[in-house]
């Protein structure tokens, strides 16, 4: 577990509120907006479109001013008093149709190449990606498969993405489901996942912290609650955690834990996978290395074992339509499960 | 007063052929009905483009009897423009006949068709190439079934004397509803029967 | 001239049309109103085909559709005003906000222009009625039932739920098995044909029945800007209802076309769609455009300035307007130069609607401005449009929209332009036309108030989305965190929107009041410069006792512009009263060109639209038999409306058994 700190709000659990968490990130006050990419950007995928956006909105900002006073002039200025009756000439007025037009097609050209450049900037990396990942889509969740040349070094996780801080990291987009879209807003701008197709982007990170993210593109009832993070770390913390997740579980031999294993391979194994037992489930997130994750169901709660055997019996009060369904266990097989899960570092 | 106009003249009353609201009605008709087979067609070369099996799955498809086919429509056509020419000289028996053959090529055109249609090996739902194939030919052949019903009311208006070379408004607009469809058939056979020689 | 009381008897075949005048009272006028009132009652009701009596009902069905989609809205807000709420459950939620989206886009932004052009432009163009009065009828009907059949799921908990835009594969049958999706697929089929027939209707008007003189540089821009609509819609409506009809057909028939597994493309989906969708959104703004450049410049004492410059601009954006659909598909990982290209395109669509915003403020700078109701709503406008725009041109920057694409800045934006252009000069049309079509005015404090709550209101609810979505609120969420940053503005939004709603509820307050105490409007209460103005309040059945002579783009204001014009003749023209007869003029001149038959009232128009919906009726529910029934009938119908009249000189007048001159 990386060494953060975190907080959280209990809220009554069967009113389906959810627990949720406030990320923590280099500069304090997005914890406010954690999403908030207008006035942060961690990185050079994102950094020149806040640069864009700020530009965009001040002179906006000052177009609109501009305009409005003229109307607001316009409409209260005074007249000399003419005949109440008369009805003023058609010709006249041309003249602000020219200036105005003019000027605005001037300040959109301007606007349209500086558009043009940042976005040849913001396209590709200015150097190869060092790391590529899948990420897929499901309903409402994230598979993340980190690639490899070379077979053994692949592994699988979900939810939660570690990058290295300061490289570009080629990110590919799938869905196996509906179309699903991928953002990290303070990172870099939102890829559609559509199912058939392989879409990518790049992000890099240029200070270590935990970045949040969030599905944006309507794919059904939890679209709300379809969060990721991305975890950016120095070189020598993030190969220590992909050695990490690459091992397999290390099963515990304790009799509890046994038939907290059995149980999981009977009732969970159908979709979760567990390298290293015959839990070979392929339609939820992989649990091989669960602990080492912040949050599960796909970001909605913070990952502690009370939350997590909440989310087991209670899955679909917590997140009405979920694919995971609320499970029925007796407090025993609840506890057994409980400390099989709690081995799963 | 309006400046120079002419204000004095006879004017034409009611549907007077290219006069009539009805020309311009249908006219617009076409161009919406012609945007929805260029869709279509977008769609299919869309898919077609992006297939990754060969194109079309099916084997290249066989010319002759839609090939024959075509020639069919488009005499059908002739035969419409011929009708309505006869009216035009007062030929009103030989308006009445050509309008008459041109229907039944029509429907010879549609029993074709169905022909063709039961001797594919693959339906609708088989696969894509299907669903285009059918789904297009389909919208192609209601649009003649249309045709034909509007062709069939022109021959009971025509038997019934209600046109003469003065006023024959519904012989010209149905007529041209029939020539568009058969420039949209043209559109189609090219797209489906002869772009797959091409690429 | 013969006291043609029999309709069937023969009617020359050319004519010269008779030149006249005919006062209210007069034998001739007496005439007029028994060729042309419908009947009473419910026959009347079902059977009329007066334009007036339509564009009523276009006003009155959309602006029924207007609250039902507010009421939604607020029901959403109220749901997000705080965070974590549970007042809906998801699944409510996805339909609510699919079905304001459809209600508003489709049951209300379009058909409330084509109420008030129905209404208007025969009475704008000098003209006794639209060239098409049954097709014009059938088109409300169709209208009517698409509606009633898209809500029809709502009270079954079977409403659409994948979003208005209603992509695949959520769309499709696997991730959506209920009739939800079948409702709205061909709820849409059926409402595009109501919205085609509209369109065709409003083209063939334009360039067939206008007054002699009334050259096409003379129409009111209202007139363009629904042409321009019009003309769109006929090339756009295909695309999406054969969007709709493919995916009916992969749901419910087995074919393809968005079946990932089988070849089939979610993309073709989104094409299809934003091809339609995008000349959509202009043509329900274009005509309330229209509506601000011809009202506005009444309440200003002038002519409109740049009546050519916006007119063209009018149809630039329209034609511009088919070029950037890709704008909604940024994200979708098309190639870099594809996307530079649309944004590009995107952000200069901006300009065409500079030159409307600048000819609407030089025409308020430099005439004199009557305060009043209508104008506040217009001169409000202005500023919303200026908002919506600028914030248009933010999306439309590629890497800009990466960011701001489906989040809440987009709510913003699309509301701005929504409410602002067509929402605002809607009601401030009616605050001007009202006097028109119910001979009262409205109250004037009343109409005061409901405009600075309306507009306090609207930007109290919605400015403050601008900063949810650079916050990176998503669209299309039930609820939100607590942590998230956004509890706060949503708080004011909700407050906001129904402050908003206030302000509609005095407007409606005000039209009951005004319909049965208002005071009597005279034939011109505005002093305004159009036709429509020159008849009574509200108007008689045949409109005009005679059909005007035009001479200038303000034929009312003629004396007093004394611009060189020739003057338009009002009371003298054409009478034209040998059965409901109209002039029809050459398309751009308006040069006298035929004398057209208008057809009588007829059930035809109903029975087709009943028909025709029964049809969808029975594709939804999977009645083979039924649906073959309602086929025929519509075919009989049809039949029934086309058949040739010798009253509407469709045919000879006499059976002629001429074996042709010669026989061989």
């Amino acid at each position: 577990m990386n060494d953060i700190k975190s907080g959280f709000r209990h809220a009554a659990w069967i009113n389906y509120a959810a627990l949720t968490v406030v990320p923590v990130s280099p500069m304090t006050d997005s914890q406010i907006a954690p999403l908030n990419y207008f006035l942060h950007s961690y990185g050079p995928a994102s950094m020149p479109t806040m640069h864009l956006g700020w530009v965009f909105v001040a002179l906006l900002l000052v177009i609109f001013i501009i305009v409005a006073l003229l109307l607001v002039w316009a409409v209260l200025h005074k007249r000399l008093t003419d005949a109440p009756d008369s009805i003023g000439r058609e010709d006249a007025g041309m003249r602000w149709i020219y200036i105005g037009t003019g000027l605005s097609t001037c300040i959109l050209f301007a606007l349209v190449v500086y558009t043009l450049v940042t976005l040849n900037t913001v396209s590709k990396p200015a150097q190869a990606p060092g790391l590529t990942l899948t990420v897929t889509g499901y309903d409402w969740w994230w598979k993340v498969e980190y690639e490899d040349a070379d077979p053994s070094r692949r592994f699988v996780t979900a939810n939660e993405i570690h990058i290295p801080v300061g490289q570009p990291v080629l990110v590919k987009l799938k869905s196996a489901d509906v179309i699903h879209a991928f953002w990290v807003p303070v990172l870099a701008g939102k890829t559609q996942m559509i199912p058939g197709l392989t879409n990518q982007q790049w992000i890099e990170a240029d200070a270590e912290g935990i970045y949040l993210g969030q599905c944006t593109q309507y794919c059904g009832v939890q679209h709300a609650h379809m969060g990721l993070e991305v975890v950016a770390q120095s070189t020598a913390e993030f190969e220590k955690w992909q050695n990490a997740q690459r091992s397999t579980a290390a099963t515990g031999s304790a009799a509890g834990v046994n038939a907290g294993q059995k149980i999981f391979l009977d009732q969970c194994a159908g979709c979760h996978a567990v390298r290293g037992t015959e839990a070979v489930g392929a339609h939820a997130p992989d649990l091989t290395h669960l602990n080492s994750r912040r949050l599960i169901a796909g970001g909605l709660l913070t990952n502690t074992p009370d939350h997590l055997t909440q989310w087991i019996t209670h899955a679909q009060e917590l997140k009405p339509g979920a694919r995971m369904p609320s499970m029925m266990l007796t407090a025993t097989e609840l506890n057994a499960l409980s400390a099989f899960l709690s081995t799963l570092n | 007063m309006a400046e120079t106009m002419q204000l004095d003249q006879a004017l034409p009353v009611g549907s007077e052929g290219k006069h009539s609201g009805g020309w311009w009605g249908v006219l617009a008709l076409i161009a919406t009905e012609a945007s929805l087979f260029a869709y279509l067609l977008f769609t299919y070369f869309y898919l077609a483009s992006q297939s990754e099996q060969r194109w079309p799955p099916e084997g290249l498809p066989a010319l002759l009897v839609p090939g024959v086919n075509t020639v069919i429509l488009l005499s059908s056509s002739v035969f419409v423009w011929a009708s309505e020419r006869c009216i035009q000289l007062r030929q009103s028996q030989w308006s009445l006949a050509s309008m008459a053959l041109a229907f039944i090529l029509g429907v010879c055109f549609v029993a074709v068709q169905l022909n063709e249609w039961s001797k594919k090996g693959y339906d609708m739902a088989s696969n894509l190439y299907g669903s285009l194939y059918f789904t297009i030919t389909g919208f192609h052949m209601l649009h003649v079934i249309v045709g034909l019903v509007i062709l069939m009311a022109l021959l009971l208006w025509m038997a019934l004397g209600y046109f003469d070379h003065r006023r024959y408004a519904a012989v010209s607009i149905g007529g041209l509803y029939w020539h568009f469809v058969d420039v949209v058939w043209l559109f189609v056979f090219t797209s489906l029967y002869l772009t797959p020689y091409l690429f | 001239m013969t006291d043609a009381v029999e309709n069937t008897s023969a009617p020359a075949l050319t004519r010269i049309p008779e030149m006249g005048s005919a006062p209210i009272g007069s034998a001739a006028e007496i005439r007029l109103t028994e060729l042309w009132e419908s009947a009473p009652g419910w026959r009347g009701w079902l059977s009329t085909v007066d334009h007036k009596t339509i564009g009523i009902r276009y006003l009155v069905t959309a602006f029924i559709f207007l609250l039902m989609g507010g009421v939604e809205a607020l029901i959403m807000r109220l749901q997000l005003a705080s965070p974590n709420q549970t007042l809906l459950t998801p699944e409510q939620y996805n339909q609510l906000f699919t079905m304001h989206g459809i209600t508003m886009i489709f049951l209300y932004s379009l058909p409330i222009l084509s109420g008030f052009s129905n209404y208007l432009w025969p009475l704008m163009l000098g003209s006794r009625d639209m060239a098409f009065p049954r097709l014009n009828a059938f088109s409300y009907w169709v209208f009517l039932f698409a509606g009633i059949f898209l809500y029809a799921s709502f009270p079954l908990g079977q409403a659409p739920n994948a979003g208005w835009f209603n992509y695949v594969p959520f769309a499709g049958l696997e991730y959506n098995t209920g009739p939800n999706i079948d409702v709205y697929a061909l709820g849409m089929v059926l409402l595009g044909i109501s919205t085609t027939v509209g369109a065709i209707n409003f083209i063939v008007t334009l360039f067939r029945t206008r007054a002699p003189g009334m050259s096409i540089g003379r129409v009111p821009i209202l007139v363009w800007g629904t042409l321009t609509a019009a003309v769109a819609n006929v090339f756009a409506v295909p695309s999406v209802s054969l969007a709709f009809f493919l995916l009916w057909l992969d749901r419910q028939t087995g074919t393809h076309f968005f079946d990932i597994l089988n070849g089939g493309k979610p993309l073709l989906w989104q094409h299809l769609f934003w091809m339609f969708g995008h000349p959509w959104v202009y043509a329900v703004v274009l005509p309330a455009m229209g509506i601000v450049s011809d009202a506005l410049p009444t309440f200003c004492r002038r002519p409109l300035v740049g009546y050519s410059a916006v007119a063209l601009s009018t149809m630039a954006t329209m034609l511009l307007g088919f070029g950037v659909w890709i704008h909604h598909m940024f994200a979708t990982g098309l190639p870099t130069l594809a996307l530079s290209f649309f944004g590009a395109t995107s952000m200069v669509i901006s300009i065409p609607s500079a030159v409307a915003v600048f000819a609407w403020i030089a025409t308020i700078w430099l005439g004199r401005p009557v305060f009043n109701t209508p104008f506040l709503f217009f001169a409000g406008f202005v500023i919303l449009f200026v908002i919506g725009g600028l914030s248009g041109v933010m999306v439309a920057a590629v890497p800009l929209d990466l960011q701001l694409n489906e989040t809440y800045f987009v709510v913003a934006h699309l509301h701005y332009v929504l409410l602002g252009i067509n929402v605002f000069p809607v009601v401030g049309g009616i605050y001007y036309w009202f006097p028109k079509f119910f001979g009262r005015m409205m109250d004037e404090t009343l109409g005061k108030w409901s405009f600075w709550v309306m507009f306090i209101g609207f930007n109290l609810g919605f400015f403050p989305m601008h900063i949810s979505g650079l916050l990176g609120m998503p669209r299309r969420i039930y609820t939100y965190s607590p942590h998230m940053g956004w509890s706060e503005v949503n708080r004011v939004t909700t407050v906001g929107s129904f402050v908003f709603a206030v302000g509609i509820l005095i407007f409606l307050v005000n039209i009951v009041v005004s319909l049965k105490r208002g005071a009597t409007a005279t034939e011109n209460p505005w002093d305004a410069p159009t036709l429509e103005w020159a008849v009574p309040s509200p108007p008689p059945a045949y409109n005009f006792a005679v059909i005007p002579l035009v001479a200038s783009r303000h034929p009312l204001w003629e004396e007093r512009l004394d611009e060189g014009a020739g003057r338009s003749s009002l009371d003298h023209g054409y009478l034209l009263m040998e059965g409901r007869e109209t002039i029809g003029t050459t398309p751009l001149d308006a040069m006298p060109d035929v004398i057209l038959k208008m057809p009588e009232d007829s059930y035809a128009p109903f029975f087709l639209g009943l028909f025709s919906a029964l049809i969808f009726v029975g594709l939804l529910l999977h009645w083979r038999d039924f649906t073959v029934l309602m086929v025929l009938a519509c075919i009989l119908s049809l039949m029934a409306w086309m058949w040739p009249r010798k009253a509407l000189v469709q045919r000879v007048p006499d059976i002629n058994y001429d074996k042709g001159a010669a026989h061989g």
